[in-house]
């Protein structure tokens, strides 16, 4: 691996956040290197989604800092962080149901290249944009279902639309919650496989509870268990630390 | 002073009997029913027909009215308003903006579109001084009904076995049917027990907020300031609300009658920019 | 499907897909506007009604922007209106009867308060929305009330008197002129409302009412561009509003009244939301609708309009161009199998 350059992409400094008294991230300090590979595990509850929507600008945090590439985004609203290089999936589908995926991935695209707002072409004769567009459908094997209403292709293809709207927007960090979560077994792998080919020049943060696929895709881990970072370091670490294994089996947390 | 603060508590305390049927149904099902006040509407000209026609005494309207436009509220929650739960909120608007022209040209056609005049009777009339300040008798009574009401309708919500059940819907229908609770048949009541509330409101309010065939609409801001100000989540919020609309509208167009009828809009401007969420409570409709 | 049923009803276009095939003219849309210049001298004792079914059709068409393709409710879409239209008689009453300039003004400014207003507006759920867009409405109609020094307030504004359209045609009273004016705006307004939406702004909106938790993770500041449309809505209302005073000579309180956002919320409804085309067809429906009902029962217009939005939403989501498409592709449906 590479060495870890100087300014990690993505920081969190003391990050909190609180749903009147339940704490869902509590003191949440966390570096991802340049080109990383890393896995966030954690039981169901633990606080991995309001980790991202908080990552992301969806939620807004109690306490605590958040730094994108060395500069502070902490009150910057979500279409901002995007535009500097933060993206993300969501667990829950959100997609525009009455949109095709080529309507969505143009839209994506021309949002990146500063061309969402033109508003005098159609977007039938923008080439450039079609182009590209119809590029990331190949790639993640959707092209078939280009004009179809996304409310209408099946759900795994639905799940990969997901991930190639976060791609068309070129990000430099992109974080994946459950990117495989409700695909039937045999596609999950599909799914992945798009993940893993991904460049280098994309940090990587994959959340996944299918331990098989974190160790097949992680270098690093962290565990994140009632809100709190409760251990992290090098993949093969964690997959031998007993205390991990005592989380997921539901046991009463251990606290470090 | 003392007189107008009077006023506007008893206009205020109508506009939280006209209202809070609405606050709840909205509350429970996410259903905004614009028609809410044609319901008021049909309280209030029960009352008048029952009255000048029928000479029925003012004091039997007040439980007829409300009897009356629960029954209303009932048929047409299971044979109309059921269909449009799941809904957008753009069709329950149309849907119930269309109830209300119905039941406007139907009144206009029935009775005629002048102002509608009822007499009280003269037990209600007339002015009292207590402590000094000179009190219309009528405007005590309907202080002492709504409280009645309000102080009712929350010992229902926070003792009784229904009450917990409602609130639990509110908070989440899902998980409420869940447990095991009837939601749909909790929501007919409701629909029905608002309706009747209307009803009554508009039995009272007949003589202090006027009524002609454009009632429903005349007042659709009011009962949209006062949910959007109060909250949905509890009856306190509509309640203080309400008490704060009467007053600000009665005191406004008392000493600014120029411009006292923009009280209510400067309120609603103020609170959205202040808090959009409203004043009391969390996010109304989801 | 037989050759010569593909031909009139294109199927799935190849290469670039159905997306390149969406803004372009289909026969029957230019049919329609040749028609419609056509009724000039079809229809020459019918022009006033024609006039009105123009105006009411740019009314319906800017609402269609914020609802069909932005999706938001609006309960007080007339105060635009309204306000174009007072902006427009107030200017020619006080000597500037250009009318073309009289438009641009209303359309400012009732821009501008769809600007100032938006805030307020895209602040809340749609409840708010609803007490907000209602709210502002009747403001301004109260406005319009008190001050009658400058409106005339409940007797309406007289003395609206306007110059020729373009220096060159003198309002007439058989209302060609007025017909053929605010024909040509809609249709100008038609084709800029046509380019916007089949563009990445337009189509963006649309992605917007679907799900804006998405556009924003898109990178896409969304309440920039819902202010952006309900802006350039609040103009285009405007500008209806004028034509209906500048046409009329004439303008009263009523363009602000409730009934008129709820008429024109049916209007939309009725013809189909989000089509653009839907605001046309729904102000042609309704306006004949009304000139029909209006005949037997003049005074319970309002019953039969309340009737129609319960139907709409109980039976025929889609209005009438979601029928027509039904029908149509049920005829498709038969072609295929024969
Ligand atoms: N908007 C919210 N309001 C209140 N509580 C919330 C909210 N969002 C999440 N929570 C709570 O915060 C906790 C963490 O939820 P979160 O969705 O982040 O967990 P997760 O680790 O992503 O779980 P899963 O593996 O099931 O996706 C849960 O107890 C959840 O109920
Ligand atoms: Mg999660």
């Amino acid at each position: 691996m590479t060495p870890a350059p100087e300014v990690p992409v993505l920081e969190t400094r003391g990050l909190r956040k609180a749903f009147g008294g339940l704490i869902a991230t509590n003191d949440v300090s966390f570096r991802l290197p340049a080109g990383a590979r890393h896995a966030l595990i954690g039981p169901n509850g633990a606080g991995k989604t309001t980790l991202v929507n908080l990552l992301t600008g969806v939620l807004q945090p109690t306490d605590g800092r958040i730094l994108l590439n060395g500069r502070d985004v902490t009150t910057l609203p979500s279409h901002r962080r995007v535009q500097l290089g933060l993206a993300r999936t969501f667990q829950i589908n959100q997609l525009f149901p009455d949109l095709t995926p080529l309507e969505t991935l143009v839209l994506a695209v021309a949002q990146r290249e500063g061309k969402a707002t033109g508003w005098w072409r159609p977007v039938g004769r923008r080439g450039e944009l079609l182009d590209e567009a119809g590029d990331l459908l190949e790639r993640l094997g959707i092209a078939e279902e280009r004009d179809q209403p996304v409310a209408t292709i099946a759900y795994g293809k639905q799940r990969l639309l997901e991930i190639a709207v976060a791609l068309a927007a070129k990000p430099s960090v992109l974080l994946l919650d459950e990117p495989a979560a409700g695909v039937p077994e045999a596609e999950r792998h599909q799914i992945l496989d798009v993940v893993a080919a991904l460049p280098d020049s994309v940090s990587l943060v994959l959340i996944e509870h299918d331990m098989q696929l974190v160790f097949r895709f992680a270098h690093t881990i962290s565990v994140l268990v009632n809100g709190g970072l409760f251990m992290e370091g090098p993949a093969a670490e964690v997959a031998r630390d007993p205390r991990v294994k005592q989380v997921y089996l539901g046991e009463e947390p251990v606290y470090g | 002073m003392l007189t107008i603060l009077f006023d506007g508590f008893a206009y205020g305390m109508l506009l939280f009997v006209l209202a809070c049927g609405l606050s709840i149904t909205l509350g429970l099902m996410n259903f905004i029913n614009l028609a809410h006040g044609a319901f008021a509407m049909a309280g209030g000209y029960l009352t008048v027909v029952l009255m000048n026609r029928y000479g029925v005494s003012f004091f039997l309207c007040l439980p007829a009215g409300f009897i009356a436009t629960a029954f209303l509220g009932a048929i047409l929650e299971r044979t109309l308003y059921v269909h449009l739960y799941g809904k957008s909120h753009l069709d329950q608007v149309l849907f119930s903006i269309g109830l209300v022209f119905m039941a406007m040209s139907a009144i206009d056609y029935f009775m005629g579109a002048q102002q509608q005049l009822i007499t009280l009777p003269d037990s209600l009339r007339g002015r009292i001084d207590l402590f000094g300040i000179s009190i219309g008798v009528y405007r005590l009574f309907v202080i002492g009904i709504c409280l009645l009401l309000a102080v009712a309708l929350q010992l229902v919500l926070s003792k009784t076995r229904f009450g917990s059940q409602l609130r639990a819907a509110v908070d989440d229908p899902r998980v409420a049917q869940g447990l095991g609770i009837n939601v749909n048949l909790i929501f007919s009541l409701t629909f029905a027990f608002g309706s009747g509330l209307a009803g009554l409101g508009g039995v009272l309010g007949a003589e202090i907020l006027g009524l002609d065939p454009g009632f429903p609409v005349k007042f659709m801001i009011y009962f949209l300031v006062v949910i959007s100000v109060g909250g949905t989540t509890t009856l306190t919020g509509p309640f203080l609300a309400s008490i704060l609309l009467g007053i600000a509208d009665v005191a406004g167009k008392y000493y600014m009658p120029k411009i006292g009828s923009f009280i209510i809009y400067t309120i609603m401007v103020l609170v959205l920019i202040w808090r959009p969420q409203g004043l009391f409570g969390r996010a109304t409709a989801r | 499907m037989p050759q010569f049923l593909s031909m009139i009803w294109p199927g799935r276009a190849t290469s670039r897909g159905k997306l390149a095939d969406a803004a372009r003219w289909h026969p029957l849309e230019i049919g329609f506007w040749v028609l419609a210049l056509a009724l000039l001298w079809l229809l020459p004792t019918r022009l006033l009604l024609l006039n009105e079914i123009a105006i009411l059709a740019l009314f319906a068409l800017s609402l269609d922007l914020i609802l069909g393709y932005a999706g938001i409710v609006s309960l007080g879409h007339a105060a635009f209106f309204g306000l174009g239209a007072y902006i427009a008689g107030l200017l020619a009453r006080h000597g500037m009867n250009d009318p073309i300039l009289g438009l641009l003004a209303a359309g400012a400014g009732a821009g501008l308060l769809g600007l100032l207003s938006s805030f307020l507006v895209l602040r809340g759920t749609d409840l708010t929305k609803l007490m907000v867009t209602l709210g502002v409405a009747l403001i301004l109609r109260e406005l319009a009330n008190k001050f009658d020094a400058i409106t005339g307030g409940a007797d309406g504004l007289t003395g609206v008197t306007m110059g020729p359209v373009l220096g060159l045609f003198e309002f007439d009273i058989f209302g060609s002129t007025a017909y053929l004016y605010s024909l040509s705006v809609l249709f100008v307004l038609f084709l800029v409302a046509r380019q916007l939406v089949h563009s990445p702004f337009g189509l963006m909106l649309r992605a917007i009412k679907g799900n804006s938790l998405r556009t924003s993770a898109m990178g896409v500041p969304t309440n920039l561009r819902l202010v952006t449309i309900y802006t350039i809505a609040a103009a285009y209302a405007g500008i209806a509003g004028g034509l209906l005073a500048q046409t009329t000579q004439f303008v009263s309180l009523d363009v602000l009244d409730f009934h008129r956002s709820a008429d024109v919320l049916l209007v939309l409804v009725l013809g189909g939301s989000g089509l653009l085309w839907g605001a046309i067809i729904g102000a042609v429906a309704f306006k004949l609708m009304y000139d029909w009902l209006a005949a037997i029962t003049p005074q319970y217009w309002q019953f039969w309009v309340g009737m129609a939005l319960v139907a709409i939403v109980l039976f025929g989501r889609g209005g009438l161009l979601g029928l027509a498409g039904m029908l149509r592709d049920r005829l498709r449906g038969l072609g295929g199998r024969a």
